[in-house]
Parts: C-alpha cells; structure tokens; sequence
C-alpha cells in the first residue's frame, strides 16, 4: 500500500510572524522556513507504517514555490521514498491544494492520504476534509492513533468531548493532531541519502487543475496589541467591573 | 538564505536537526550537567545516532562524508547553545581526537575503532599538551622506550578535554630522546586501563564546567607496538596538521557563542527599563551592539570563506591562524559588552550570560592562544 502524505513549507514555528509595512501580507524576505509540524507528524506516521511493513512507499508532495523543494527533501530525509513538487508561484487557496491533491492521488493511487490537520501559517483546517470530498474517501480528522487493520482503518480522534474511536475503509484520508507520535530527527546520513532519492517536478498545468485564487486579500494587519490590566480591591469592585464595563457578566 | 553562497540545503537541514537536539536533549539538563562536570554518555549517544559524529567520515563506517563547512555548522550550532563545555566535550570528540585516529590510523585501527567513534559509544580525548609545554609541541618531555615490540611510555599531560570519561586516548611522546626535533613526536592510541596509565584528577576550571578536563600520568605504561598511529616520528606534522582543523572549529563554534549571546542581549536591553525607558532607547547601547553585531558577522564570514577554502584542498594556514586570533578575542569582547548590559543581573550564576563569559575566556588560550596565533600570521604577511 502506498501512502501519500501532502506536506507544507511554512515560516519557522519559533520565528515572530512580521507583517509587511505594505500591510499585503506577512513578511517572508529572509525568514526562516520549515515544514509545518502538523505534516512533520504525518510523516513520522507514514515513515512507521514503512517500518512495520503495513505501507509499501511513503511519496511526500508539496504545492508551492520552488523552495518547497526543501520541505521535500526535509521529507525524504526523514525516510519518505519519493517526493512531488507541484511548482506555482500562485498562493494556493485550501481547495486548490485539494483539487491538486486529488490529482495526484488518482495518478498514484495510495491507499492512504495521511496530512497535517492545519498548517500553522493559515490555520485553515481545510485541506484534508476537502480532498476526501472530492475522492470520495472516508476521512477521519484529528487522529491521535492510527492503526491498520487489513483493509479497515482504526482510528482514534480528539475531539472536545475527549477521544473517539471510529473504523473507516480504505482507501481513506486521516489528518493527524500534535499527540499522534513525535517526529524524528533527520539523521545526517539520512540527510546526504535523501539527495539521490527521486523528486518529480509538476505545474497544476500538467494536472489540469486552475489554482487561480477566489478570495481577495484586503489587508494584513496585527492584532491590536493587548492593554495592560488594572488591580482591583474587592471582590465586589471585580464583580461591578466585570458586569458594568467588560460587560461580559 | 543569506548563507547561500557557502551552504547548500543540506547543511540547512544539519542546522535545524542540531538546533531541535539542542533545544529538546541539552537545554533542559545542561544546567545539572554544569555542577556534575561532565556530559552523560546517554546524550553523547544520542547525538551519535543522529550522525553528528561522523560529519566528515566515510559511509563505510557509519559517516556522512561532508566536509569543512559542515564541520563548521556543526561547531557554530553547539556554541551557539550557550553551554559551551557541552560544545567542546562533542567537538573535542569529533574534531580535535578521532580525526588523529581517521587520518593516521591503519585500516586496522580504523575498522576496529571508527564505527564506535562515529556512534558514540567510544569517546576520544587528545593528549599533547603537559603541565610544560602547550602549543610548542616540540618540547614535551614524555618519552616513549621500545623494548621487546612494545612502547614503554612516561610522561603527564595537562588539561586534557574529555580526560577523565574518554574510553581511547590519543597520546604525544618522544620516541628517540630527549632531544628537540621535528621527527622526535610519535602518535600513540591508548585504551583507557592500559597498565600503567591513570587519570590523575579531574581538573577544577574557570569555565567549561560541564566538559570533563583531566591531568594523565603514564607510569610504565606498556602498549603494544601496533598501538602507533601513524609512523613512528611523524606526530609532529600529525598534530600540526589537525590543528588547522581545530582552529576552525574554535572560530565557529566562538562566532556560536558571540551570536547567542548578542541574540540574549538584544532580548534583554528591548525589556529591561531604565530611567522611563528600554534600555534599547538608549544610543550608546544600541550602538554598541549595532558593532559588535557588526563585528561578529565580519567574523563569521571569515570562518565560513576559510571553511569552503579549506574544503576546497586550499591552504589557508595564514587564514586559520586569523579565524582563531580574531574569533577567539572576539567573542570576549561581545561577553565583556553583553555582560555589561545584562547590570547586575549578568554578574548572577542563574544568568546564561555569567556562564558564557567565563566559557568564552579559554576561547583566546585553547587550541593556540592568540599570541601564538598572530606570530603565524605575522609570518605570512
């Protein structure tokens, strides 16, 4: 069974988000980028489903600017087989990723797509629900614990209630939370193996999806920024606060 | 990436895998490390099994087979940990000891030593200097007898890194008299437990404090004669040899340490208040580290051009002996400001910057002190 796992290259987790002085976006000029540490989570799950024997190739693709290449290779060192750059420069909206996605998977035909719940740049949370829309798959969301069970699909999702364990058939989509497993370090020797591993260059032009986005953005701005608090002497002065000028009781 | 025209994306990706070790296996306990004196083997292990051992070895045994500039992306990234004893006990290991044993060693000793060097689980120390004679090589006073096809050695070194927890020694001696000379200085590779070989105390240091540094005596210490690396004699152009590359990493991991503590710095003077307002307001402080940042990045660039020079089978001695006067005095003069600017609360053990300023001080001593090193330049100007 092949896994195919989208991955996404975002800024630095520990880098402070800039926005631009043009306020069109965020600022990206010398920032340090990364793969998002919800597809690192992704990874490390495939790369153990290799490792147990239950998935036969680990194939990483990403959608996005030349340098995702790097996410990639990042993949790859982490013990994926092979990797998919689908190259734009266009920003790619969730359901663009998707339609990408969906491309690729009815070309390579994995019997599991195993991605980040949400990247941390948008926040979007869509992707995963999207792709197993337009495939048609089963989907589970969330997973802190995927087990495989011939052609079923055990899976253990946090949800605000606590945890639910739900089946599903394959082939399906599971987008991974933070508890599922902690992602490995890429060894040197794994690093300076990755370089030989195959990496395919794409365009959504060859998958004949349009990516043109639908949204317009407006504005970037920063959140105001917070105000300091004030000391209260009672209980009672909290109270009256609380209801006359928070207004929230 | 700035750093572009020296790195490729590999070395970014040996950067980060570091940077993650440092923050998730070193931040955390370094502290207990610093009052223990010394590093555990466990995390020595661990930066084994991620491949930072074998940055410049062969495939065959374990390596990566990288060369200078990752070696130098290694030594930048452990300084820049702020627990510069953590960086040399690795660096030591990596750099300054198992290279004698890579580069001069037989097949032999090689096969049968390098896979545990490059997975940890054999650490090497380096043993040259005596209580007196550092840099100038030529007149150690241990001596090495042949008799009946063994070496009989005698002799103690001095503020020997990784000495007290090494498991394999690489030991200076003079195999023909007493005599100075060039061809007098013989390699020896030494297992801890050899007869007649001692760790003789563990040295109580001004800094570094979690790197273990010993004093080693050999009392008729009888090892075989296949115990040599390399040819008899030739020790002196080994050490010499491996000295460029030590530089290098000194001037790294110097710049390492220089940044993090400009980046702590930076940090502290944008919050901390005096008269009304952030320290940063003020122009002679913001000034100052306007330089030195200035400064380092000037320094910085100079190890990475020396590193891909060095990479290159250039010969860049002139170079190397300027990376370690210029990076090693450097980085004293960055603690010396950011302690300043840190006030009283840079003078506390709880504040990394006390810590750095005393690790950066044997930044202008080891591995050639700055004197030593400007006479080297001195002579190719």
């Amino acid at each position: 069974m092949k896994v195919l796992v989208p991955i996404k290259r975002v800024i630095d987790a520990n880098v402070k988000v800039r926005v631009k002085a043009d306020e069109s976006g965020v600022e990206l000029t010398n920032v340090k980028m990364a793969m998002n540490p919800f597809c690192e989570i992704a990874v490390e799950e495939a790369v153990r489903l290799k490792e147990a024997g239950t998935a036969s190739e680990v194939i990483v693709v990403s959608a996005g600017i030349a340098q995702s290449q790097e996410t990639l290779r990042t993949g790859l060192a982490m013990g994926a087989d092979r990797a998919i750059l689908i190259q734009t420069d266009v920003p790619l909206e969730p359901l663009a990723v998707a339609k990408l996605l969906k491309a690729v998977a009815d070309k390579e035909e994995p019997g599991l797509l195993l991605l980040g719940k949400q990247a941390i740049d948008g926040d979007n949370n869509q992707t995963a629900q999207m792709i197993s829309a337009l495939l048609g798959w089963s989907q589970a969301t969330f997973a802190s614990k995927v087990a495989i069970d011939g052609d079923k699909l055990n899976v253990t999702r946090e949800v605000d209630g606590g945890l639910e364990n739900i089946n599903l058939n394959m082939p399906a989509v599971v987008s991974v939370d933070l508890r599922l497993n902690e992602p490995r370090y890429a060894s040197l020797p794994n690093i300076m193996k990755a370089k030989k591993k195959p990496l395919e260059s794409l365009t959504p032009e060859d998958l004949g999806v349009d990516v043109t986005p639908r949204v317009e953005t407006v504005k970037v701005c920063e959140p105001p920024a917070r105000k300091a608090g004030v000391k209260v002497a009672s209980v009672a002065e909290l109270v009256d606060k609380l209801k006359n000028e928070a207004k929230v009781i | 990436m700035p750093d572009g025209i020296y790195f490729t994306a590999e070395h970014e990706l040996l950067r980060d895998q570091i940077r993650r070790f440092i923050a998730e296996e070193v931040l955390p306990f370094a502290d207990a490390w610093e009052n223990d004196g010394m590093v555990p083997r466990a995390t020595l292990r661990k930066m084994g099994a991620i491949g930072l051992f074998g940055v410049r070895y062969p495939e065959a045994y374990g390596g990566s087979d990288m060369d200078t500039r990752a070696t130098v992306v290694l030594a930048e990234e452990l300084g820049r940990s702020t627990y510069s004893g953590f960086a040399i006990t690795a660096l030591v290991h990596t750099d300054m000891a198992s290279i004698h044993i890579f580069n001069a060693g037989s097949d032999k000793q090689r096969k049968r030593y390098m896979p545990g060097i490059i997975s940890g689980d054999l650490i090497t120390a380096v043993a040259v200097t005596e209580p007196d004679a550092g840099s100038d090589v030529k007149s150690i006073r241990t001596t090495a007898r042949f008799e009946e096809n063994n070496f009989v050695l005698n002799g103690a070194k001095m503020f020997i890194t990784n000495g007290v927890h090494a498991d394999l020694y690489c030991v200076a001696a003079k195999t023909l008299s007493q005599e100075e000379g060039s061809n007098n200085v013989t390699m020896f590779l030494i297992e801890k437990g050899a007869p007649g070989f001692t760790v003789s105390r563990a040295l109580d240091k001004h800094g570094w404090r979690c790197s273990d540094t010993a004093e080693l005596v050999f009392e008729d210490c009888v090892v075989p004669a296949d115990s040599v690396l390399g040819e008899v004699g030739q020790g002196f152009y080994a050490i010499m040899r491996n000295f460029q590359n030590e530089r290098i990493v000194l001037g790294a991991m110097a710049m390492g340490e220089a940044q993090a503590a400009l980046d702590l710095t930076l940090d502290y003077v944008r919050t901390r208040k005096a008269f009304g307002a952030p320290l940063w307001e003020k122009q002679a402080i913001r000034q100052r580290l306007a330089m030195l940042s200035a400064k380092v990045e000037a320094g910085r660039q100079l190890v990475y051009a020396t590193s891909v020079r060095d990479a290159a089978g250039e010969e860049v001695v002139k170079e190397v002996s300027m990376v370690k006067a210029y990076c090693g005095e450097l980085v004293n003069e960055v603690m010396y400001d950011c302690l300043q600017f840190h006030g009283g609360m840079g003078y506390m053990r709880e504040c990394p910057i006390e810590r750095m300023t005393r690790d950066a001080r044997i930044q202008a001593i080891g591995g050639g002190a700055t004197e030593v090193m400007l006479e080297e330049v001195a002579k190719r100007i």
